[in-house]
């Protein structure tokens, strides 16, 4: 296709959007791939150890953003070991060494080192925005290098991370001459910050549009911010305690009046309930809602509260809610497409919070659902089949039955029929979480009817190696699977090893794989690694030679342009 | 003198009512491997063990629920929090004017001045003749033997009962049940 000056086809190049796209017509010819390869600003790294971060800014010269993930995704709930990797050093001094014109960089599951961050700070004139999200390794010092060093700094997104507090003023390195702040997300700190700084950073940048602030702002700090910042659109609250009869209260409902552009809220740690009146003026105008953070607001405020967000798209809760409580966000929020909630009561014994009576009466009063992660402490057969005949839209479903392997309590029978209804009816599903009793047949379904899956999770589920190669053979578009405590072994490993390839990663732990399976593995498929982690204590005691017999505890087998990485810790073995 | 405050029917535990002992929780989840030792000292440290076996056994499997660990330990600390709130007192001395020794009370326990005056009388109620020792309200000190007063935070000796609670408990730094005549110095005079 030579007709087109290459001028043309980086244009035509410009309106694909996904990076899949841009993937495969690179992959038409050689002029194709260098059109495209020269124009492509936005980069995007599903697996760190896939390829060698040079060769990312190799092949992309002008890279503009660049997202890079790290661990797998079991990490987050401690199934990796700490050093497993997923360091994000190379990543930043090769773009420092190939694309100095670097000006986004997001991060998810990596560790991330106050000695990068001040790299990053250094090395990019153009700097614009940092996203980290569940990183970990920095202290509150990188954070100093970075509102120190990045001039023209619009975006600093910190979530859900594990920050050191090194008790620096890290917020009030930002210059006075600092006025480019659009987004500042500081909430997951644990430290204070010099709130005075924190003021007069956000008077000073007129376009700041997302605030999102931390436990230690108190509520006349925010009161003041706000009646500088009407046109704010996200934010995250600080501590709400406040006497309701104080003057900073009053302050506060007077600023939030001013607040018509406010859309999404969040926050709300500490909150005295009757100081949430305060809030129902903006409630009419949210489209998304996060209280998942804010255990103090139970029951009656909660629903309450609710009623008057009538427009919520996104709402994210606690299972305090209820029942109940889903039934009034069900006949309020016509406009719900993607509901969260989170278990509250983690280590007590708690009474049943939500149930699958919360789940259907969502599904018969929000008909645009399409996003769901739901803890419960039980689920029916029949109320799933209802859900899916009333939701037929999800490309997420993530059910967590609190108990593992709990079978339909009404039948005793195992939620096979429940799930399968899910995959049959909802025929754009792309990410899929199965929990409850589960056998081989659940698997016989998703295999059959879930042609559009990508990411699968399973948990305490499967009879035999059956289960997984249904998955293995019948999800044609699978990306990511993840398997814990299910009993899968070698059979099921080896029965389809080209699948891997055209996949970004497999996740098997407390599965009946042995190290012979992953030896053979590794021996069949030498562009995939096979990663054999063993438990810390473990390996002290463990013989030089283990048998090939020997059970592994977690495998992690990804494919990879860049061979055995060479930053793998003892415990790591990588055949 | 044995427990004569009943503290052990006020004491907080997690058990149901009628169960005195922790039971220790059996692992019920299947395929669950040998946890790491740090999960386990954190569990003993939360305390969080039901009295049935199966809810408890939840928190034992490594990575269940499959919950973000950012939120996990943000709400552990919450936890944590709220019981070191509970259980941190505010004890202060209580010298009796005549009595051989002093007591110690925690004011958190108490919700009103009444609770904290019952919980007294019950307290120093061998050392008096009089039927009632402490005066409840500040005009009856010429009918009572005895007046409850406390030093503030500066310092002063105060009558106990002019104040708003919350406020008399942040203040207050130790009691003191004054004989009646010793305490009619104190109000001032009509």
């Amino acid at each position: 296709m030579t007709y087109f000056p290459e001028e043309v086809v980086e244009h035509i190049f410009d309106f694909l959007s996904s990076h899949r796209d841009r993937n495969i017509v690179s992959t038409v010819c050689k002029a194709w791939y260098r059109v495209e390869r020269l124009s492509r600003r936005i980069v995007f790294v599903g697996n760190c150890y896939a390829v060698r971060p040079g060769r990312v800014m190799a092949r992309f010269p002008g890279m503009k953003c660049l997202s890079v993930k790290g661990k797998p995704h079991f990490a987050d709930f401690n199934l990796v070991p700490h050093d497993w990797g997923g360091f994000a050093l190379p990543w930043i001094e090769a773009a420092a060494r190939g694309c100095p014109g670097l000006e986004e960089l997001r991060l998810k599951r990596m560790v991330v080192s106050d000695e990068s961050l001040e790299l990053l700070a250094r090395s990019f004139p153009n700097f614009k925005a940092l996203v980290l999200v569940s990183c970990e390794g920095f202290t509150t010092d990188g954070l100093a290098a970075i509102a120190t060093h990045c001039r023209g700094l619009r975006e600093l997104d910190l979530q859900e991370n594990e920050v050191e507090d090194h008790g620096r003023q890290w917020l009030s390195c930002f210059p006075d001459s600092c006025t480019s702040l659009e987004s500042l997300n500081f909430a997951c700190l644990k430290g204070e910050v010099n709130a005075g700084a924190l003021e007069r950073l956000v008077a000073r940048c007129v376009n700041l549009r997302s605030l999102k602030l931390n436990r230690a702002i108190s509520v006349e700090s925010l009161a003041r911010m706000l009646a500088r910042t009407p046109h704010l659109v996200e934010l995250g609250t600080g501590s709400f305690t406040v006497e309701h009869r104080a003057e900073a209260y009053q302050r506060l409902i007077h600023a939030f009046r001013k607040c018509k552009s406010l859309k999404s809220l969040s926050g709300f740690w500490d909150v005295a309930p009757r100081c949430l009146q305060s809030i129902y003026s903006i409630c009419p105008n949210l489209t998304v809602l996060n209280l998942s953070y804010a255990p103090a607001i139970q029951g009656a405020d909660l629903v309450k509260l609710i009623r008057h967000c009538f427009k919520l798209q996104k709402l994210w809760v606690l299972d305090c809610i209820r029942d109940k409580g889903l039934a009034v966000v069900a006949s309020t929020c016509q406009e719900l497409q993607e509901l969260r909630v989170f278990p509250s009561d983690i280590y007590g014994t708690g009474t049943a919070a939500v149930t699958e009576e919360g789940l259907v009466a969502i599904s018969s009063g929000c008909s645009k659902l399409n996003s769901l992660l739901y803890f419960c402490h039980q689920m029916t057969n029949a109320a799933l089949i209802t859900v899916a005949k009333n939701c037929p839209h999800f490309t997420r479903f993530r059910l967590c039955i609190l108990d593992p392997g709990k079978p339909d309590p009404d039948t005793n029978q195992p939620l096979d029929e429940g799930f399968g209804a899910i995959v049959r009816s909802c025929k754009d599903l792309r990410r899929l979480s199965l929990s409850g009793l589960l056998t081989d047949k659940v698997f016989l379904y998703i295999g059959e009817y879930a042609a559009r899956l990508e990411m699968l999770s399973i948990a305490f589920a499967g009879d035999s190696d059956k289960g997984m190669v249904y998955v293995l053979n019948g999800c044609k578009n699978l990306r990511k699977l993840e398997i814990r405590d299910s009993p899968f072994g070698d059979a099921a490993l080896l029965e389809n090893v080209g699948k891997y390839e055209t996949m970004r990663s497999l996740w098997m732990s407390s599965c009946d794989v042995t190290l012979g399976g992953c030896k053979a593995l590794a021996a069949k498929m030498p562009r995939l690694n096979v990663e054999v982690i063993n438990d810390r204590d473990e390996s002290d005691e463990m013989e030089e030679n283990p048998s090939d017999m020997h059970k592994v505890e977690k495998m992690y087998v990804y494919r990879t342009l860049a061979g055995a990485r060479n930053d793998a810790p003892e415990f790591v073995e990588i055949l | 003198m044995e427990d004569h405050d009943n503290l052990k029917a006020t004491e907080l535990t997690l058990g149901l009512p009628g169960t005195d002992a922790i039971e220790k929780p059996t692992t019920a989840a299947p395929n669950v491997n040998k946890r790491s030792k740090e999960e386990e000292e954190e569990e003993e440290c939360c305390g969080f063990t039901g009295s049935s076996g199966r809810p408890a056994a939840k928190a034992q499997v490594v990575g269940w629920p499959p919950v973000r660990s950012y939120r996990m330990n943000s709400f552990r600390e919450r936890k944590m929090e709220k019981k070191e709130e509970d259980t941190t007192g505010i004890y202060v001395k209580v010298s009796m004017d005549g009595a051989p020794y002093l007591r110690k009370v925690d004011l958190g326990v108490y919700n009103s001045y009444e609770d904290l005056t019952d919980a007294l009388e019950a307290m120093f109620k061998g050392f008096s003749l009089g039927k009632r020792i402490i005066q409840r309200q500040a005009h009856d000190l010429h009918e009572s033997e005895h007046a409850i007063t406390y030093e503030d935070k500066d310092g002063d000796w105060m009558l106990v009962g002019d104040v708003p609670w919350e406020m008399f408990v942040s203040s207050c730094k130790r009691l003191r049940i004054m004989k009646g005549c010793e305490a009619r110095g104190l109000t001032s005079s009509p």
